[in-house]
């Protein structure tokens, strides 16, 4: 794994990353009741008696939220468990309505797996999994709308999470990174998380520890509720410059939950492990163990779709793509179902021409756009029109870069812009044969200066070619015959 | 027209139908008892027009010819159900004034077959007690004197104390109950009526405050046999609501209800013969094991061994889950708020302080060390086991016999304020009860006899999962044979 180390006054120490990810099920209702789960709702507006936990109101889990679960550890080929069982983990708050979470403390749904993460430079490496479950949301504490009171809004009270445990097997910013961009890109094709960090729809503790290479594991604290990759990896490496710091000065870690600032980049205490709760887990008496059968667990097989991984490896052998341009169309699913409708109409054999494209031209058009491939102004099948274009000749290179222009600006269908605009590229010998003629005529001291020898100006008389035909000459076309007219 | 509050369930239900009376005057006449009998306090709210409407639709459903089961029968209903727009407590000053918006599952079945709710009827806060005592709404008076001339209040028996005595005060044909650990059985015993625990899943829990989940199931309580099946009849059924509900048809108890027990095998357990148990409870069991070998059953010895666990199980497990239900009680979204002192957790303190009793929190902290880190496994973890344990007895006698008879409760009656210092004496009531608790099955305490002091005592049969009929048939069989037609004199 990674030679990442921070380089102390002691000498190099090694960090040592596991993260919890919380990750939000996609799902129309909560873990254990009916209510909606739409991001942004007016506070309070999605809450059941349930949420709420009124007096005899009784959770109901929801198999939809079971089934996103064990297709997520299908996907990290992870061990699924047949037999799991909700647990009840007591704790006070205000944003906890029952008093406890409903959780899987001792018997998971989802056990070990692993995740191939890739790095800089191609090589890749293996972050183990050491369980997913199931449990709910708390709500949202309201500091803001009292002088002297807080307020909660329990619209995410009993939404779904999965708890995405990793093992400790990280040791750099980078590969804590890569691994929770490679999960986040996991859970988006099995659309059983919607990976969006800035809702909160995912979020990462990390727990984060250094030890001096081929020592045992130091003692970690834990940073909770990070949001983004960025501050994921912002956080390991203050943290770990922080322990390293105490470390050396003499001190020692304490085991304890800490928080990340974003705006000062730095992690501080919240608790510590001698204050933290007794949780007191028991099996939650109102539900019935969760038994999974045969034909379920075929249907959620079944029910997969090509993961990254395996279409990474398809875009490399099987079409023939560069690396690079592999990893680009894989990452994201929007991206890859956006290029696999592309290659739908153009035919597989114009793989290449149409990653370079997609990765090129759309890319760039897109970026100065700030736009995504979800909202793209040039839908696949009028790409995949453009391309056409391009590759049976109506279209010169620089042809098709202006129709594309046109294209992003008026959402017009290629065809109908080279009609339109007449942009059709002409190969007509006696049209073209007829303006070389006349810019021959009009530049008698560039002609002599070419027939004495000085050929780069060749180059030269293509352009005023060109130009005189409004780019529209097939420029091999152009080609030929000026080097017949020049002699 | 006093005498129509001395009908049972049935008669009512046949008497409107028949048109012997109508269903208004029922309503009117259980009003006036409900009001008559307030020195016993089994009422915290009186709802006389909620029975006075169902009344008046049951006598429009007899005109246009829709009766329903329960149509023209009012009923009390025991104030752990949620019942909407109606004051629900638990017997709780946490939940003073609470008023639901939403109705229970079971007293929402009652109505819907045509019942009325007379009101909501006291009980032990939150379910916990043996004596009706630790009601915030004070205790439960039981109609029952000694005969030795004393007038020494006695307890119903808990925690479905203000339904027992209701019951047998006639301020209701019948009412609900629920039973964690005996709290149907035991106060049906005390005060000379019959009620009924089903199996575990019959009765949804959706809507009843939940006191230890895994054990908690709602039964009717009512003056004989017919009328516990009639009345479990209507508050049975799947509950898609509540997960632990049995996805099963329910049976028509009533029309197969029958007191020929020939051939049956009723099981006595050699376990329930316990030191310092009065000889007038082993004399009314040994009566009760002539009756059934005089109805034609088969009376085989048999054991349960695991039996003097269960107790101690019992009080590991239903605090355990008790800790954990009622930590929603946080004064942060209704029922009773005490402000405290700093901030979030001196509001916590200050609301639970304040809202539970004292043997609500004794069972709270009892919980809360059970399932804490380093003693989880030494008793939260092994008193599970030991309940696997306690099921499996059964589970191998019902391989032999057909049904189990023992007695209800290890005494008769006692006195108001006899026990509230021993909290170890109060659990002990529920000694014979609770190992049906812990397995889930249908068990019911039927009148047997008077102890010297003419107090009733009750006997209690247990049944396989499932079979209420036959533990409705024998207690119809030995209802026969018991004859018991006493009842308290109206001192109040």
């Amino acid at each position: 794994m990674s030679d990442y180390r921070i380089h102390g006054a002691t000498g190099e120490w090694e960090v040592v990353i596991g993260l919890e990810v919380h990750a939000q099920v996609v799902s129309n209702a909560k873990l254990f009741s009916g209510a909606a789960t739409a991001f942004g709702a007016e506070p309070n507006s999605q809450v059941s008696l349930v949420d709420a936990a009124m007096p005899g109101m009784l959770p109901v889990l929801n198999g939809e939220c079971v089934r996103q679960a064990v297709r997520t550890g299908m996907a990290i080929n992870a061990q699924i468990n047949a037999w799991s069982r909700f647990d009840r983990k007591n704790y006070f708050y205000p944003d906890l309505p029952q008093g406890y979470q409903i959780s899987q403390l001792y018997h998971p749904i989802v056990g070990e797996g692993e995740i191939e993460i890739e790095l800089e430079g191609g090589a890749t490496a293996k972050v183990g999994v050491e369980r997913i479950h199931l449990e709910q949301d708390a709500g949202k504490m309201l500091h803001d709308q009292h002088p002297s009171m807080s307020y909660v809004d329990l619209n995410r009270s009993g939404v779904a999470l999965m708890e995405i445990v990793s093992k400790p097997d990280m040791r750099s910013p980078e590969e804590a990174g890569a691994y929770v961009r490679k999960l986040r890109s996991i859970l988006r094709y099995v659309g059983s998380c919607d990976g969006n960090m800035e809702q909160g729809s995912m979020r990462a503790d990390v727990n984060v520890s250094v030890r001096k290479p081929g020592q045992p594991f130091g003692t970690r604290t834990e940073t909770k509720n990070v949001n983004s990759v960025r501050f994921i990896m912002a956080a390991i490496e203050y943290e770990a410059n922080r322990q390293v710091e105490v470390l050396e000065d003499g001190g020692t870690i304490v085991q304890e939950t800490r928080l990340f600032d974003p705006d000062k980049g730095e992690t501080r205490s919240l608790r510590s492990k001698e204050e933290a709760h007794d949780y007191r887990y028991f099996p939650d008496p109102d539900l019935l163990p969760v038994e999974l059968s045969d034909a379920f667990l075929a249907e959620c097989r079944e029910s997969l779709p090509e993961l990254p991984d395996a279409k990474r490896a398809r875009y490399q052998d099987g079409l023939g793509l560069s690396a690079y341009a592999a990893n680009v169309l894989t990452a994201e699913v929007e991206t890859a179902r956006w290029f696999e409708q592309l290659l739908a109409a153009t035919g597989e054999e114009h793989a290449q021409r149409a990653a370079n494209w997609v990765t090129s031209d759309l890319f760039g058009a897109l970026n100065r756009l700030g736009r995504t491939i979800e909202d793209s102004p040039v839908s696949a099948a009028q790409a995949a029109e453009l391309l056409t274009l391009t590759a049976d000749g109506t279209l010169s290179g620089s042809l098709a870069k202006q129709v594309f222009e046109i294209m992003l600006e008026t959402g017009q269908d290629p065809g109908a812009i080279v009609e339109e605009r007449g942009l059709k590229q002409t190969s007509d010998t006696g049209a073209i044969e007829a303006v070389i003629a006349g810019i021959l005529a009009a530049n008698p001291g560039q002609l002599e200066q070419y027939r004495g020898g000085k050929e780069q100006l060749f180059g030269f008389f293509v352009g005023q070619t060109m130009k005189a035909m409004q780019g529209k000459a097939n420029p091999a076309v152009v080609n030929e015959l000026l080097k017949k007219a020049l002699g | 027209m006093s005498d129509l509050t001395d009908l049972t369930v049935a008669a009512i239900r046949d008497g409107v139908r028949d048109g012997a009376f109508s269903a208004r005057e029922v309503a009117t006449a259980f009003n006036a008892n409900v009001e008559k009998g307030r020195a016993l306090n089994a009422y915290v709210v009186e709802t006389p027009d909620h029975a006075l409407a169902a009344a008046d639709a049951a006598d429009a459903a007899r005109a246009s010819g829709d009766l329903k089961p329960l149509s023209g029968v009012p009923l009390g209903i025991k104030d752990l159900f949620a019942t909407k727009g109606v004051q629900t407590t638990a017997g709780s000053n946490m939940l003073g004034g609470f008023e639901p918006v939403y109705e229970s599952t079971v007293s929402g079945k009652l109505f819907e077959a045509g019942a009325g709710m007379l009101g909501k009827l006291n009980m032990d806060e939150f379910a916990m007690g043996s004596s009706n005592e630790t009601s915030a709404y004070g205790p439960v008076i039981s109609p029952w004197r000694r005969n030795d001339g004393g007038n020494a209040p006695l307890a119903p028996g808990g925690s479905s104390g203000g339904s027992a005595s209701a019951v047998a005060a006639r301020l209701c044909p019948g009412a609900t109950g629920t039973d964690t650990g005996g709290s149907i059985r035991q106060p049906a015993a005390f005060v000379g009526i019959s009620g009924i625990k089903p199996t575990y899943g019959r009765c949804s829990r959706w809507g009843v405050v939940a006191f230890a989940s895994s054990l908690d199931q709602a039964g009717p309580m009512a003056r004989d046999v017919r009328d516990c099946a009639i009345l479990l009849e209507a508050m049975s059924g799947f509950d898609a609501k509540d997960s632990t509900s049995l996805n099963m048809p329910v049976p028509n108890w009533e029309a197969a209800l029958s007191g020929d027990i020939r051939g049956k095998k009723i099981g006595i357990p050699k376990e329930y013969r316990i030191e310092g148990v009065p000889a007038e409870i082993d004399a009314v069991w040994q009566q009760g094991i002539e009756r059934m070998r005089d109805a034609g059953a088969e009376i085989v010895e048999v054991s349960l061994p695991h039996t003097k666990y269960a107790l101690p199980t019992y009080y590991i497990i239903a605090p355990a889950e008790a800790s954990s239900n009622l930590a929603r009680y946080d004064g942060v979204r209704y029922g009773k708020r005490s402000p405290g002192e700093g901030g979030i957790d001196g509001m916590y303190r200050a609301t639970r302080h304040d809202g539970f009793g004292k043997e609500v929190k004794r069972r709270i902290m009892i919980g809360t060390y059970v399932l804490s880190a380093g003693f989880y496994d030494a008793y939260f973890n092994q008193a599970q086991k030991v309940r696997t344990l306690i099921a499996r007895d059964f589970q191998k006698v019902f391989e032999q016999v057909d049904l189990i008879l023992t007695p209800t409760a290890p005494s008769a009656a006692f006195a108001l304020g006899d026990k509230t210092s021993d909290p170890l004496a109060m659990y002990l009531n529920d000694v014979f009860a609770v190992p049906a608790s812990l397995a889930g099955l249908p068990a019911m305490s039927v009148p047997a006899g008077l102890d010297g002091q003419g107090l009733p005592l009750g006997l209690q049969l247990i049944g396989r999962a499932f079979d209420e009929q036959g533990v409705l048939d024998a207690g119809l069989a030995l209802e026969e044979r018991s004859t018991f037609t006493h009842r308290a004199e109206a001192w109040w």
